[in-house]
């Protein structure tokens, strides 16, 4: 007991040097998670943007779909297949889509667009479609309306109320065409996405391409969205080779290396900043052993055990980085916390280039606790390997020399 | 018990051995009886340091035997010489090299506490030591607040705190002014008369070899006079 205080009182008497040791643990655990929030909040910005927004996790399609993305290769999606697919553990909701591209006309305007034919209630619940409307209201099923991404309804020109036209091809080569009022208005992270979708009900995108009990896709959503690729195993055992089932890794390929290059950008980065922190820590070490060379040899001369001053030593740094550690995370949090209600934006060449990855150049910081704790432990042991460093010294010491002035 | 506290026997410290070798002390042979008070004197260089060291257990002599209270602690490993010095030998630096963070009860009493002795132990002790000291009053000042002479007082209090077998001072007046040096000597030698503690002494200091009742000289690492002053200040 008497050692801890002995240490307590040591870690004071240079209370500049031991401020330059915590502050350096204390910068280096702040930077450090918001190195690593910043990367997580990134990465889950983008599959929120375009993974859990539109994608989904999961998506079930008939054998062969997504070779070839056309109508005629849909499958019959009744209510027996609707059940299958949510007896499957970790299935929290399911959403069947109606997917074609078709020409969206009004009287200034064409163009082509993604229709999407959906049962609103779920995709709300899939995708939270709901909360993406910006203007107007969500259509419901058979009113003959449609909502219009607001990319693509400035670029027609088109607004609430307005009647736009679509044309297309229908199951089987049947034409298709339709009038349609503009119900909402939503908004989408992925300019893409908000740049060509186009919303009406299920039911009427099948009246619409005379594709009866048909669906292009079943999109899914999950209780662990961190591993779809469980979610799409149990899925293909459960409904058999007739179905393909994809997850939005083998979806998105582009997003996914994308995530990996830059997760790995981030740890050469964060490498970088454990290298510096180490220098850091080490330099007040080194300073703190040569102040008080002479008296560690003292102490050992007058009878101190090697293995009580090692003891010692290993108290104070441990008490300074811990100290460290915890200032750190605690200054953390509200740092974190402002970045991830305001992002930092970029403009640019630099955002042009996000948006050709198909999500928006915004990067909020994760707020989950395991990035706090995570970085909070990696500094910490980092702190704790480099204070070795004052007990070998001890264990080394000949109290001669030491003593050497 | 035996008399004599010290015993070298033929010891010599070379350094570079293996290309030219410089004898720091050679053949030095001493017997220290319990309750002198002896100062170990020469010019720099003449090895006063390294036998002090040598007798102190922080270095090994590469030839011959010390032998202190009776143990040869020339064959005991690092680990028992350590635990060797904190029972038997007492240490007093020229620099004091008391510690910043404690007061100097804490100081003195630190010996005490690698010793495992209890508090109402340590209390009893480190009173009667202040005592002596004549530093009751600055019991609970940290070194900062001492001056010189008080600083080397406490270290003169941490030495003595394990009751050891003698107390090897380094030139232990060598930074204090005229009075504290003096208030210094009178206290040792009060201790030395009193308690029967012995003191070995390397000084250059002319005050300390005045007190003094054997001086050793040494000259080139080799014994060069041993004398005893006629102690008229003596209790007969």
């Amino acid at each position: 007991m008497w050692l801890l205080g002995l240490a307590w009182k040591n870690m004071w008497r240079n209370k500049t040097r031991t401020a330059i040791t915590m502050a350096a643990i204390f910068f280096a655990v702040i930077l450090s998670v918001l190195t690593s929030s910043l990367k997580d909040g990134i990465f889950d910005n983008l599959i929120k943007n375009v993974v859990s927004f539109y994608t989904g996790y999961v998506q079930v399609h008939k054998a062969g779909y997504w070779d070839e993305q056309v109508l005629d290769n849909g499958m019959k999606y009744d209510k027996s297949l609707d059940s299958r697919i949510l007896a499957v553990s970790q299935v929290t909701g399911v959403s069947p889509r109606l997917e074609t591209f078709g020409l969206i006309a009004t009287d200034i305007n064409t163009k082509g667009c993604m229709v999407v034919g959906i049962d609103p209630d779920r995709e709300d619940k899939v995708t939270g479609l709901k909360s993406k409307v910006t203007k107007g209201t969500c259509i419901v099923p058979g009113d003959k309306k449609v909502m219009l991404s607001e990319g693509l309804a400035l670029r027609m020109k088109a607004g609430i109320g307005d009647t736009v036209y679509l044309i297309g091809q229908g199951y089987h080569g049947a034409t298709s065409a339709g009038k349609f009022e503009v119900k909402g208005l939503v908004r989408f992270g992925s300019p893409e996405l908000n740049n060509q979708l186009l919303y009406l009900s299920l039911e009427d995108a099948r009246e619409l391409y005379s594709a009866e009990d048909l669906a292009t896709s079943a999109v899914i959503s999950l209780s662990n969205p961190g591993n779809p690729g469980l979610t799409a195993d149990a899925l293909k055992q459960q409904l058999g080779n007739e179905y393909e089932i994809m997850s939005w890794e083998a979806m998105l390929p582009d997003v996914k290396q994308h995530i990996e290059t830059d997760s790995n950008s981030m740890k050469y980065i964060q490498g970088i900043l454990y290298m510096l922190v180490s220098f850091g820590i080490f330099g007040t070490l080194l300073m703190m052993m040569v102040e008080r060379k002479y008296e560690l040899g003292m102490l050992v001369a007058i009878g101190m055990k090697k293995s009580r001053l090692c003891a010692l030593m290993a108290i104070e740094s441990v008490l300074t980085v811990l100290g460290g550690c915890a200032l750190g995370i605690l200054a953390s949090i509200p740092v974190v916390y402002y970045f991830n209600q305001k992002p930092l934006r970029l403009g640019g060449e630099i955002a042009s280039i996000y948006e050709r990855f198909g999500f928006e150049a915004v990067f909020p910081t994760s707020i989950s606790p395991d990035n706090f704790i995570s970085q909070g432990i990696i500094v910490m042991v980092i702190g704790l390997i480099l204070s070795m460093y004052p007990v070998y010294k001890v264990l080394t010491i000949d109290p001669v020399t030491s003593m050497k002035r | 018990m035996s008399d004599i506290v010290i015993d070298t026997h033929n010891i010599s410290r070379v350094y570079n051995p293996t290309t030219i070798p410089i004898y720091a002390i050679r053949n030095v042979h001493l017997h220290i009886k319990r309750g002198e008070f002896t100062a170990l004197v020469g010019p720099s260089g003449s090895g006063k340091t390294t036998l002090l060291n040598l007798i102190g257990g922080l270095d090994k002599p590469d030839e011959g035997q010390i032998f202190i209270n009776g143990t040869d602690i020339t064959t005991l490993s690092p680990g028992k010489l350590i635990d060797f010095r904190l029972h038997n030998i007492g240490f007093v630096f020229q620099s004091f090299n008391l510690i910043p963070v404690l007061t100097a009860r804490e100081n003195a009493e630190f010996i005490m506490l690698l010793q495992g002795k209890s508090k109402a132990e340590r209390g009893t002790r480190m009173k009667q030591l202040f005592n002596q000291i004549d530093l009751e009053d600055k019991m609970d000042s940290r070194p900062g607040e001492l001056s010189g002479g008080q600083q080397q007082r406490v270290a003169v209090a941490r030495a003595l705190a394990s009751k050891p077998q003698f107390v090897l001072a380094d030139e232990p007046t060598a930074n204090l002014d005229s009075k504290s040096a003096s208030n210094l000597l009178d206290i040792m030698d009060k201790l030395n008369r009193e308690e029967n503690i012995t003191f070995l002494f390397s000084t250059h200091d002319q005050r300390v070899i005045d007190r003094a009742r054997r001086v050793i000289t040494l000259v080139d690492g080799q014994v060069a006079t041993d004398t005893n002053v006629i102690d008229t200040s003596a209790p007969h």
